[in-house]
């Protein structure tokens, strides 16, 4: 495929204002499916499980079948549109939408249409520059997730040139909120870093209400970003694209990014924006149309006659709202203090959509100092090479781990780092890879002295300096026993081994 | 408002997947525009102050426990009615033709 | 023809407890019959012989062991195909499901398995349950056995015509628009249409979703009411079944009492449109009530004639959504266009060959219905008459305790006499469609046979929702007139079959 012609970034934002909408699908952790009792593969309990065998009858839309609303599931949906600000609906209903896919075991959508569960709302989103912005939230809405289908044949395992493909129905009915964005005006060059914060900021609310297990890397949020540009005084809308398939914090901004600078250069040249649903390709960095449907927009809505309308009291509501964790920016304000962090440090956190990670590293037993360091440090300087999130290469868990083992000495510094890698590479938990990889500190100081009698014994011009006083020689001898341990020793007790020895004339 | 035709029947088949032939499609171009005309007799009455009906028996709230079933399918019982399949995923031909 | 199958599911029973005969006998003996007659009537897609004696033993054995079971245990019964059953085929008379073995039993067979009834086989019916005939099914026609030139009625005609024949004593259906009543008024048997969701739809094939209802097929009010006291009840399967407990309609049958109950006769359903020989049996019946107490009194459901366009609008839309699921992936036909093609293509080929015409028009029309643009016109429309019809039977309940109307315009039509013309069939069911739309219960008893053709004519009674057991009051209380007046049951009258004792392994349908 051609190359889209861009635009400078700061050009297009002299020609034009960006408005932006996002759709954001979050996945429920629920025990069970939204519709049927078989297991969530969103819940981490069934993580993992073969293809289809996390189905009953109405996962694959066996003749017969028939659909029964998760009671928890409406449960956390409302709670959700309570975070968000929404109100809730007194009476809302699920509706049907009609259209032919291979993983859509029905060949229809339990959704909902006119009269979703949550609408009109605000979420209060920070922008790394400090800048505090309120999204508008037009409606959150409850409907199933669809099977997933893997492409076999061709080269690239892309649908394109695939000879048949697999279809597992695992996750066939994952509850899923989808919440969608009015037109959001205003955030000029902010666009890309507001769409990022704003994914971020629901997830720390999703994770808050402990309703989602919310790691993009899974699917258990997805998001796909609406742009539209506008001529600078203009009062009418631009014709806007829809990118799916942006699955990590980074590609939301890098892809909002792509499509101002693309349209830019489209409109710029008198050309005119098709309004259609493109394909984020986190590897090339671009956006590709998608597939052009002909029905796209003839989904036959008609309200699900198996399902009957939910209606929560206004009991439950209040009860629902009682139970609310605190909103985003007071729970930020809070851990900021808690944490004793600069300012600078916390943007770094939030910066790299890391909130909940140091929170639950801290919350595993790290300092607040030590989960801030490996998370906006080792681990993300390793998510940007491989081109992914920091959240996606280890847990909370792990890490608290690994400060646990740093503070206790097992590691040094430049160990952890290399046990983070293996954390990351999927090796398994912190003190596997220490054993495994044998990577662990050698604090048997006989070991080290017998390093440092041959390091002296070999240096002897470094062993005078040394008894002269001149202490900072002892550098070369540190080096050397440093490399004849691999590393694995703890550059402080070597020194001080060091000049021991030299002291005592050994 | 019942002047259907051919193209639009082409449509209809399309949207639900059916691939008509020509025949059929002559055929019931005729027939859904006899049968339309016929049910168009809704509209006679259905004026903007009648609320629609879409359950016979009206209830709400109807909810099941977050409690896993007991009528989760073995994998081998999940495919066992699939005309193809790999032995742990059902089989279909490509999304996608050559042209695309 | 053994003396067992012309038992009543009731009388069977009884004997069955009082150790008189065993349920491998009485199983046995309706298996012959289906051998003996099926050829000719074809009211079975599908036989279990091997199982249903092993049912059938394993109920004789629970019985000998001294375990406590049910007034129908060890009596058999058909299904019609339109219900899945775990480990026997179920097509729902569609070619699209052809060798389809579910892994799974709908809640009604469950529930009859559990009562200890013995599954016989599946009955033919329309495909899909689209048709007032049969003749829509893909595997041939069923034959009425009052005359096997005419039709058993649809879509549940194999149900009605195997008990109506004596294969079985009891049948399920499944009723959208009349499929259990008009083959009832057409075969001289019971059917009845429980409330919307007093019977679980889980497992019911779906047509349309808010019209569906399962219910009993019999020869006798009585039998339909032990059937329905079995099938009835809360099903957390469904989410639109009602969590209510319902009385025993037995109860109501043994009760069975007109005196001071008020009868309305639809005026709208008491017209030149139906045939002279139904009208006749309708209003004799009537006047039998009346003379036992009954009071009889004109009411008027004016949007009633808007039934059947609000129909054919709901239900198409809902099924052409239902149906979607019937695409080549999971289960059922697949058919791969000649030289391959894509997914799309292949699903579009399956559907145009595993689809017989009835199905595709009311698919193509239900899309329609749906489609952007015309949504308001038609299925809100549609939806709306649903209100209109519901505020005419709340009018007319106000005043009356059940509705009577005849069943179905006319006895039983030639097969063949209406297949080209869409419209005239979906006239079949005038009298049947308010009561799916309302969600109220039906019955169709059998009023006498018309003067007209010697054919069988039923009569429709509607109470409403919730109230099913009135329609077992007033069905047993005609019911049990009649009898006296005629003497002897309505099916003792019908045709002798033994002369078309027929196999029917030359159709492979058995």
């Amino acid at each position: 495929m051609a190359r889209a012609e861009l635009m400078d970034y700061d050009q297009a934002l002299e020609l034009f204002e960006p408005v932006i909408g996002l759709e954001v699908h979050v996945e429920l952790n629920t025990e069970t499916k939204m519709f049927s009792p078989a297991p969530n593969p969103a819940n981490s309990k069934f993580h993992g499980a073969e293809p289809n065998t996390l189905v009953t009858p109405v996962c694959l839309g066996l003749p017969g079948s028939l659909p029964v609303v998760n009671g928890d599931a409406v449960r956390s949906s409302i709670s959700l549109g309570l975070a968000l600000g929404c109100s809730i609906a007194p009476s809302s209903r699920f509706a049907r939408k009609n259209y032919f896919y291979p993983d859509l075991a029905k060949n229809y959508q339990i959704s909902q249409y006119d009269e979703p569960i949550a609408f009109e709302g605000s979420v209060e989103v920070e922008l790394p520059n400090g800048r505090v912005f309120r999204v508008p939230i037009e409606r959150a809405h409850m409907e199933e997730d669809a099977g997933k289908l893997t492409h076999v044949g061709g080269s690239t395992g892309r649908i394109q040139g695939a000879e048949y493909s697999l279809v597992d129905y695992n996750r066939a009915g994952v509850p899923l909120v989808e919440i969608v964005t009015k037109p959001i005006f205003g955030a000029e060059a902010d666009a890309p870093e507001l769409a990022k914060a704003y994914v971020s900021t629901i997830r720390d609310i999703a994770i808050s209400l402990g309703i989602s297990e919310a790691r993009m890397e899974r699917g258990n949020l997805r998001c796909d970003a609406n742009v539209s540009l506008r001529p600078r005084g203009a009062e009418k809308l631009g014709t806007r694209t829809e990118t799916k398939n942006v699955n990590s914090f980074r590609s939301i901004e890098r892809a909002v990014r792509y499509e101002i600078q693309r349209q830019a250069a489209i409109l710029a040249k008198g050309g005119t924006i098709t309004q259609e649903t493109r394909h984020w390709h986190e590897d090339t960095g671009t956006t590709s149309p998608g597939r052009p449907k002909s029905d796209a927009d003839d989904y036959r809505y008609f309200p699900e006659p198996d399902l009957l309308p939910v209606e929560p009291s206004p009991e439950l509501i209040e009860q629902l709202r009682a139970a609310l964790p605190e909103p985003p920016a007071a729970h930020r304000r809070r851990l900021k203090a808690e944490w004793g962090f600069t300012d600078l440090e916390f943007q770094d956190v939030l910066n790299g959509g890391l909130l909940v990670e140091v929170a639950e590293t801290v919350a595993a037993g790290a300092s607040p100092a030590a989960a801030r360091k490996w998370w906006t440090g080792e681990l993300t300087r390793v998510a940007n090479a491989k081109a992914t999130d920091a959240a996606s290469l280890a847990t909370p868990q792990q890490v608290a781990e690994l400060a646990a083992l740093v503070e206790a000495g097992t590691l040094t510094d430049r160990l952890a780092r290399q046990v983070l890698e293996g954390v990351a590479a999927g090796e398994g938990s912190p003190q596997q890879i220490v054993d495994a990889r044998g990577l662990a500190v050698v604090s048997d100081d006989g070991a080290l002295v017998a390093a440092i009698d041959e390091a002296l014994a070999s240096q002897p011009d470094v062993l005078a300096k040394i008894r002269d006083g001149k202490v900072q020689a002892a550098g070369a001898v540190i080096g050397a026993v440093m490399k004849a341990m691999q590393g694995k020793a703890d550059a402080a007790r070597v020194r001080e081994l060091v000049l021991e020895r030299a002291g005592n004339g050994g | 408002m019942s002047e259907i035709n051919a193209e639009q029947v082409a449509h209809l088949a399309n949207l639900a997947r059916i691939a008509l032939t020509e025949e059929e499609i002559e055929h019931l171009t005729a027939e859904l525009g006899q049968i339309m005309q016929a049910v168009e007799k809704v509209s006679e009455v259905a004026t903007p102050d009648v609320p629609p009906t879409s359950h016979p028996i009206p209830m709400h709230n109807v909810f099941r426990d977050d409690v896993v079933g007991d009528n989760v399918l073995t994998v081998d019982q999940a495919l066992a009615g699939a005309p193809e399949s790999d032995g742990s995923r059902f089989v279909v031909s490509a999304i996608l033709g050559e042209e695309q | 023809m053994s003396d067992l199958i012309r038992l009543s599911a009731a009388d069977l029973g009884e004997r069955l407890a009082a150790g008189e005969v065993s349920s491998v006998e009485a199983t046995q003996a309706h298996l012959d019959r289906i051998t003996a007659v099926d050829g000719a009537v074809h009211a079975f897609l599908h036989v279990d012989t091997e199982r249903a004696l092993a049912t059938a033993a394993d109920v004789d054995r629970r019985r000998a062991a001294g375990e406590e079971l049910g007034p129908l245990a060890g009596v058999p019964i058909a299904i019609k195909d339109v219900l899945v059953t775990e480990g026997m085929p179920s097509t729902a008379g569609s070619r699209i499901l052809e060798g389809w073995i579910p892994p799974y039993d709908a809640t009604p067979v469950r529930l009859v398995r559990e009562a200890g009834l013995v599954p016989l086989g599946k009955t033919n019916m329309d495909e899909f349950a689209m048709g007032s005939s049969t003749e829509h099914s893909a595997y041939g026609p069923t034959h009425n056995p009052w005359d096997l030139e005419r039709i058993p009625g649809g879509s549940g005609g194999g149900s009605a015509a195997s008990v109506a024949s004596f294969e079985a004593p009891l049948a399920l259906g499944s009723d959208t628009g009349g499929s259990i009543r008009q083959p009832a008024h057409v075969t001289g048997t019971v059917g009845v249409k429980p409330t919307y969701g007093a019977v679980s739809r889980y497992g019911s094939i779906a047509l349309a979703s808010s019209l569906d209802q399962i219910g009993p097929v019999t020869r006798t009010v009585l039998d339909a009411a032990l059937l329905h006291d079995v099938i009835a009840g809360h099903d957390p399967h469904d989410s639109t079944s009602i969590p209510d407990a319902w009385p025993s309609m037995a109860d109501a049958v043994r009760r069975a009492d007109v005196a001071g109950l008020r009868i309305g006769v639809v005026k709208e359903l008491d017209s030149d449109g139906f045939q002279a020989g139904v009208r006749q049996r309708f209003h004799e019946s009537l006047e039998l009530l009346e003379r036992n107490g009954a009071e009889i009194v004109e009411v008027s459901a004016p949007h009633f004639e808007y039934a059947i366009a609000a129909y054919y609008l709901i239900l198409p839309a809902e099924a052409s959504s239902n149906l979607a699921k019937f695409d080549s992936v999971r289960f059922g036909l697949r058919v791969t266009p000649d030289g391959g093609g894509t997914v799309e293509q292949v699903m579009a080929a399956t559907r145009e060959a595993g689809f017989g015409p009835e199905v595709k028009r009311r698919i193509i029309l239900g899309t329609y219905a749906l489609s952007a643009g015309y949504y308001d016109a038609y299925y809100g429309s549609a939806q709306k008459v649903r209100t209109l019809v519901q505020r005419d039977f709340d009018a007319a309940f106000a005043n009356v305790d059940v509705l009577a109307t005849p069943t179905a315009p006319t006895t039983a039509f030639k097969l063949g006499e209406k297949l080209d013309d869409p419209l005239a069939m979906y006239l079949n069911d005038v009298a049947t469609i308010p009561a799916n739309l309302a969600g109220v219960p039906g019955i169709s008893v059998p009023a006498g046979l018309a003067p007209e053709d010697g054919l069988p004519v039923g009569i429709q009674f509607l109470a409403p929702a919730r109230e099913d057991a009135r329609l077992y009051n007033v069905g047993g209380a005609l019911e049990r007139l009649l009898l006296a007046e005629w003497g002897r049951p309505i099916l003792d009258g019908l045709p002798d079959l033994s002369t078309h004792e027929l196999l029917a392994t030359e159709e492979g349908a058995v």
